[in-house]
Order: C-alpha cells, then structure tokens, then sequence
C-alpha cells in the first residue's frame, strides 16, 4: 500500500528530468552531426572542444586574462547593483521624479548601448576602468527600474507605519522599503548580472588588450576555430549555470512573499 | 488626445538644461574636444552627413540587416512559439534554457558566424537574427497561454472549426502579446546587428562610428551617433505608444 502512494508523487519529477536529460543529449547529438556535416575547421565536436578548453585553461596567460575580465566584470557588478538599488529606491519613493526619469531610462535601455561605447573610450581611456563604465552602463538600468517599480508598489500602510514609528531615512530603506520589495529587486538583480556581463564582454573586444572579449576577436583573427568555440563554451556553461542559480534563489524569495 | 503631463514638461526642461549646460562647458573649454562636442556641433555634424549623401550606403546597408534579422526572427519566433504551446513536454524540458537565454552574450558567436558564412552581411544578420527569435518565441508562447479559457470555451460552444477559431478567436486575443514580441524582435535586432557591424565588420552604420573613433574624426563619430540613435530612439518610442494602446484597448473591452 505504501510503496506505490510514494511512488505516485515522485512520477510527474522525475519524467520532467527525463525529458530535459533527453533536450541536453538532443542538444549534444545536434552539435556534433553539425560539426561532422561542416567540417572540424568550421565547427568543432564536443569532445574536442571540451579537450581544447582543458589544454586552455592550462595555459598560464590565460588566468591572466580571466582575472582581467573578472575583476572588471565584479566591479562592475557591485557598481550596477549597489547604484541601481539606492537610485531605483529614490526614484520609486519620491513619485515626480520617477515619472520624470522613467522615459528617458527605458529609452536608454532599448538603444544598442554599443554605439555609445566610444564615447565611454574618450572619457575613461583605454584600459580597465572603460570596461567597468561599460558594463554597468548596461547593467544598471534594469536594476533601477526594477526597484523603482516595486517601491512606488509597496503599500501604503508600510510607510505610514514607518512613519508612525519616526524611522530614520537610512531605518526606512533599509527597514521597510528594501525587504517589502525584495522579489522585484531580486529579479532586476538577475537581469542586471545578465547584462553587465555582457557589456564587460563586447567592451572588451573592441579597442582591448586583455580579457576574454579580446581573446575572442583574436581566435577569430586568428582563424582559430578550437579557441573561439571553447572559449564560447565556456561563456554559455558560466552565464547559464549563474543564471540558474539566480532564478532559483528568485523563485524562493517569490514564493515566501507572496504565500 | 491630451497634452502633456507636468512630469513630461519637467522631463523636456531637464533634457534641455542638460545639453544646454553641455553646450555652454563645451564652448567654455571646460570639456577637452577630443572627448566630446559641443551639441550644436553634434547636430551640424548629423546634418553634413545627411547633406553630403556618403553615408547614405551604409545606413541603408544597416537598415535592411535589421529589417531581414527582425522578419526572419518574427517567422520563426512566431513558429516555435506556437510549436513550445502544442508540446508542453517539450516546453517544461527547455524551459530553464528559455529562463537563462538572455543571460548568454550571444556575441561571442558572432566570429563563428563569420566562420561558417564568410566575411559578409549573413554573419550580421545572424547575429541579430538569433539575438531576437527566443523574445518573440517566448511572447507568441505567452500570447497563446493567456486566451482567456472563456473565449476558448465561446468558441467550442459556437463550433467553430480549428481554423476558425484560430482566426477569430485567438489571434486577435493574443494580439497585444505578439505586437510585444514584434517589438523587441526589432529592438534587439538593432542591438545585434549594430553591435556586429562596430566589432568586426567592413561597412554599415557601426563600422563607420568605429571607422571614425580610429581615425579621430569626431564631428563624424557624434554625427553618426547622433543620426542612429535619433531614429532607434524615435522608432522605439513610436512602437511603445502602439504596444500601450493595444492593450489599453484590449484591457477597455
């Protein structure tokens, strides 16, 4: 009797993990027909791109240049995530001004960013600190409206009792504005990770020399296909697994405030 | 039709005291020249450029890019949207892939695009193609999952066939979410394909704006600049009052 009742719960989960165990090896099986069909030198099979990747990661420059577009990438981050927060509650607490910059952010947001990307070159020079402006100029913004929207939607009666209980400005961010709207901010967090990598990255494969971006352009210059496709594989396993991790701690945060 | 809003005028004088405040550090000397001009500067510069017609190649080069990435990625889109809503087991399966899509810097698949098309615009409209095709998969399939079960329950009881009810039931529901997707999928095929044309690239609107940062021509670069995000912003801002009047519309009924 006991056996089939626990068994009958558990049916549903584990097919769902058999049928994405299926998507990955489909997945897998694609690459490689793709890379039998146009040769080795256009698109490598897995097995070897994932021995190239190994051979790199061994190679001792190449820390170099991993450090380089990690530590502009963490900066960055922090930048995107700490200004994103403290604007986008700012601007969702004091309603005028957040009707008043909503536009021009979304405006912002929709743009290719990349163009402005000289620009950032002429005011922070070549180097490190161009990289970091670039990727929180990406990162950002999501981040702002996120928080903006989720604190201009925190209901009233939380501020009024902050106010009843002569909360400090720094008591009421802390206290009642950042916890009320955790779950939106924890979504803008992931979509600001998303995209600040993204801007670290196309930063550095214009006008760099170090980092992964420039990596990159040079396997391509180089015609280097098993570089260029490691190097890709590498990139997609880090932002997916990164992504997932978020998406489950966002889930969670989602689900214990709306329960 | 009703004007403006007082957060609009206090936008238009804030824009306005900004580029005037950048025109006069400008004129001033405050700001170096080879780091930015001065606005006036910037429009002049946009206008000789349009004036001069030798630009008019590559905008138009850039502009069909775009225009093929964004069709190719609607069609698609549009099918394997509908194709996730008849599998849900296929759906459930790739859904964390969908989830983290954009988390990927689709970028770094641009040099294999050259790689396998060549040094050509295939490789660009690729990039803006692939960049688009999974934000309007994602809204078709969201469209389709949100047809209120009355309508669908509507059209069983009047016997509609499949196809009818496909025409005149869920597609006009699904609308709002379509146009959505129809939305980013330009959006973000700009995005790509500029951002394709600025790496690596040998002609288009971003390879002149790259062109003109190297070769330290900055009345050129800020004129460029200026000329293409005019009109992504404008066209941006165009497809956002029809996507709000759409589901004002449908949110009226």
């Amino acid at each position: 009797m006991s056996a089939p009742a626990r068994q009958a719960p558990r049916a549903p989960g584990s097919r769902a993990m058999l049928d994405k165990l299926l998507l990955a090896i489909a997945l897998l099986v694609l690459w490689q027909l793709l890379s039998l069909l146009a040769g080795p030198e256009v698109l490598t099979t897995p097995l070897a791109t994932l021995r190239r990747l190994g051979r790199l990661m061994a190679d001792p420059t190449f820390a170099a240049h991993a450090v380089e577009t990690g530590t502009a990438f963490a900066v960055a981050l922090v930048i995107s995530l700490a200004g994103g927060l403290g604007l986008g509650v700012l601007l969702g607490a004091h309603r005028l001004s957040g009707e008043v910059s909503e536009p021009l952010l979304v405006g912002l947001y929709s743009i290719p960013k990349i163009t402005l990307y000289p620009v950032v070159l002429l005011l922070f020079g070549l180097g490190m600190s161009a990289k970091i402006a670039f990727g929180a100029l990406h990162g950002i913004i999501p981040v702002i409206l996120f928080t903006m929207n989720s604190v201009r939607n925190i209901p009233h009666v939380y501020i009024r009792a902050g106010r009843a209980m002569r909360l400090s400005p720094a008591q009421m961010f802390s206290g009642v504005l950042v916890p009320a709207s955790l779950p939106e901010i924890v979504t803008g967090f992931r979509l600001g990770f998303s995209l600040t990598l993204l801007g670290t990255l196309i930063g550095e494969m214009f006008a760099s020399q170090r980092g992964i971006g420039y990596l990159l352009i040079k396997s391509m210059e180089n015609n280097d296909t098993g570089v260029l496709i490691a190097l890709a594989l590498l990139l997609v396993v880090l932002a997916t697994a990164a992504s997932w991790l978020l998406l489950a701690l966002e889930r969670r945060v989602h689900g214990r405030f709306e329960s | 039709m009703k004007g403006i809003s007082r957060a609009g005028w206090i936008r238009l004088l804030v824009v306005a005291l900004l580029l005037l405040a950048l025109e006069g550090a400008c004129r001033a000397g405050w700001i170096d020249p080879v780091a930015v001009i001065a606005p006036s500067q910037m429009i002049a510069g946009a206008w000789h450029l349009l004036a001069s017609g030798k630009y008019t190649r590559p905008i138009l080069l850039t502009l069909s890019n775009v225009a093929m990435a964004a069709g190719l990625a609607v069609a698609t889109g549009f099918a394997a949207g509908w194709l996730l809503y008849r599998l849900p087991r296929l759906r459930r399966a790739a859904d964390p892939l969908l989830a983290s899509y954009y988390a990927v810097p689709t970028f770094i698949f641009y040099p294999l695009f050259i790689v396998l098309f060549g040094l050509n615009r295939w490789p660009l409209v690729a990039i803006g193609f692939i960049f688009a095709v999974v934000a309007m998969a994602l809204n078709t399939l969201q469209g389709f999952e949100r047809v209120p079960r009355v309508l669908r329950r509507t059209a069983r009881a009047m016997r509609l066939s499949t196809r009818e009810e496909l025409v005149r039931i869920v597609l006009p529901s699904c609308a709002p979410h379509l146009f959505t997707g129809l939305k980013l999928s330009i959006v973000y095929s700009f995005i790509g394909v500029i951002a394709g044309e600025f790496v690596l690239s040998g002609a288009g609107l971003g390879f002149e704006i790259a062109f003109a940062y190297n070769s330290f021509d900055n009345a050129t670069m800020y004129g460029l600049m200026i000329l293409l995000l005019g009109f992504v912003g404008g066209l941006n801002m165009l497809l956002y009052s029809w996507e709000r009047r759409l589901y004002l519309r449908r949110g009226g009924r």
